[in-house]
């Protein structure tokens, strides 16, 4: 099994604040893993260092076997961020534009092909919402907007999907019908990162865990973590931790 | 869907329309320029010019009949357009202040254009100290923004107030040189707009649209989702430095007509109108482009035909469409529903 994303003894700080100490972690293609935290506790700067959105202080992460400066296969990364574009709240771009994005990394400065509105089409039908494709993104709801942003990524042909609370602010019955739709495309091996606060819904669907507060308290496989006193400790006296069972 | 398909053709063919009007002027001015030079090729201006006096003497409007008035018309008419194809991404970025800011930038390039010439007596042309002080200015707004952390609005409010501070000092310094007409910097001054301008705006225009052309979908996502953009691998600083310097080349062209204090209106109301009731960014963009140039042009020739500044005009007429697009957006005419859920 490969290593789609891999950070080793990384810490991070922003001013003096240490907000990731000496973390070590991989993403292994095609797992599930779920990264949990109390808030603040630096899951968000993890996913970016993941991502090489921000540079270690310290220690070297690598994506695809390559390292994170390096690294130029864009398009193999769909990344929905947290609260995903409010930007999207008055720029008037529709569902279709937004899905096309993930075609842009494939062709720089040409122009898209008939081979990419197919892939787009394709990938709009997938996750349904080749209803909405001439919609303006920001007049979709929540969830509907979220599964356009994964439409973006299946159209880029992404073999690792992060995702930084995907589903604030989405209806529990289109929250559950998201996270289906995470599942069924990680069967067919997607590796995906996703932040949750909800740590029910994590336990319930990722192979693997890493729960983090400013240090790595725990990574490994879902049970383990679950039988481990990881949490309690992760989350300390004062962290709240939501519990929530389907 | 029909009512879609409809009004994309419409829009279509109005763009369609404002690029034939302005290949004509452009037109225009490459063949008055070869008459200038001595070369074949002239009639086609003169054609127009007398077209326009035969215009003239049958309605009594005889604005047609005059090349400068063809000069500021071809000028106009680019701004028109590139004000909004540059503004679409600026406005969308938050950056909406950063053309003025970059206009005052050009004002102290201005007046430091004035001082070298007076002194050396070598008179490099206005607008290219001015060109060069905003490219400047927009560079150091970008570090600024990237070391500030955000495109805060205190330091483009410093460097917006700083340099045209220092305009300022460096025109009394340099003591009433002699002949300049500071304000037509100040408010633009349609009636002259000198044939080097014209040809300057041509240049910008050409810079601006093969840059967009060919950089449309990486401007777009970078606009959209900047982090996402980042993921992706896009060179996102190095578009943010090509937008932020396409913004200082159309608003040094377009001074000329608006003036410094007017100019960033040019890149932020037709887009601010077209985004109320565009239906995709690529509408958004033909829907400001045609706010902007039929703005640019009425305002011109309102100017003219009243005799009062063109630049308030255009702003005041695009400042009208915006309205009107804030009462139909309101009215649901916008076809995107605004909320579904």
């Amino acid at each position: 099994m490969s290593t789609v994303a891999a950070a080793r003894n990384v810490t991070f700080s922003y001013g003096d604040t240490v907000a990731i100490e000496d973390v070590t972690l991989e993403v292994e293609s095609g797992e599930f893993l779920g990264l949990i935290g109390p808030n603040g506790s630096g899951k968000t700067t993890l996913l970016h260092l993941l991502l090489g959105l921000k540079e270690p202080d310290s220690g070297s992460v690598e994506l695809f076997g390559e390292p994170v400066a390096a690294f130029e296969d864009g398009h193999r990364i769909g990344y929905v961020a947290q609260q995903a574009t409010q930007k999207g709240s008055t720029m008037p771009v529709t569902v279709e534009e937004v899905v096309e994005m993930g075609r842009y990394p494939h062709r720089g400065a040409e122009r898209l092909t008939d081979d990419d509105r197919t892939i787009v089409r394709d990938a709009m039908s997938r996750v349904d919402v080749d209803d909405l494709r001439d919609r303006r993104i920001n007049a979709l709801s929540g969830g509907q907007r979220q599964r356009a942003y994964i439409a973006r990524a299946l159209a880029s042909e992404a073999d690792l999907l992060a995702l930084d609370e995907p589903t604030v602010g989405v209806d529990a019955e289109s929250r559950d019908r998201f996270y289906g739709l995470l599942d069924e495309l990680n069967d067919e091996g997607i590796a995906i990162v996703l932040i949750e606060h909800d740590i029910g819904v994590v336990t319930d669907r990722a192979e693997r865990i890493a729960c983090v507060n400013r240090e790595l308290y725990h990574h490994g496989d879902t049970e383990s973590f679950v039988e481990s006193d990881a949490l309690e400790r992760a989350y300390g006296a004062t962290g709240t931790v939501v519990h929530h069972h389907h | 869907m029909t009512g879609l398909i409809t009004r994309r053709r419409l829009l279509h063919g109005a763009v369609v329309g404002i690029a034939g009007a302005v290949l004509l002027l452009v037109a225009f001015m490459v063949s008055d320029g070869l008459a200038s030079l001595g070369l074949p090729g002239g009639g086609f201006a003169a054609y127009l010019v007398l077209l326009g006096r035969a215009v003239g003497a049958v309605t009594g409007l005889e604005l047609f009949g005059f090349r400068f008035v063809w000069y500021s018309l071809a000028t106009g008419a680019l701004i028109g357009i590139v004000g909004p194809l540059v503004g679409i991404f600026i406005v969308h970025r938050e950056m909406a202040l950063i053309g003025e800011t970059l206009a005052h930038t050009a004002f102290a390039g201005v007046a430091g254009g004035l001082l070298v010439g007076s002194a050396t007596g070598w008179s490099a042309p206005l607008l290219v100290s001015a060109l060069v002080a905003a490219v400047i200015g927009a560079l150091a707004v970008e570090w600024l923004a990237e070391h500030a952390a955000a495109y805060g609005d205190v330091p483009i409010a410093i460097m917006l107030t700083g340099s045209f501070a220092l305009g300022t000092i460096i025109i009394s310094w340099g003591g009433g040189f002699s002949g300049l007409n500071i304000e037509a910097f100040l408010f633009g001054n349609i009636s002259f707009v000198p044939v080097d301008g014209a040809w300057l705006m041509v240049v910008v225009s050409a810079v601006v649209l093969a840059a967009v052309g060919s950089r449309y979908k990486q401007l777009l996502y970078v606009t959209f989702d900047e982090q996402a953009a980042r993921v992706a691998r896009l060179n996102v600083a190095g578009y943010n430095r090509l937008l932020i310097v396409l913004t200082a080349m159309v608003v040094v062209g377009s001074m000329q007509v608006l003036g410094v204090i007017l100019v960033a209106a040019m890149l932020v109301v037709p887009t601010a109108a077209a985004s109320q009731v565009a239906t995709s960014f690529r509408e958004a963009i033909y829907l400001a482009v045609l706010v902007g140039e039929t703005s640019v042009v009425a305002g011109i020739l309102i100017g003219y035909g009243y005799g009062i500044p063109a630049g308030g005009t255009i702003v005041l007429i695009a400042i009208g469409w915006y309205v009107l697009a804030v009462l139909l957006a309101d009215r649901g005419i916008s076809l995107s529903t605004r909320s579904a859920s």
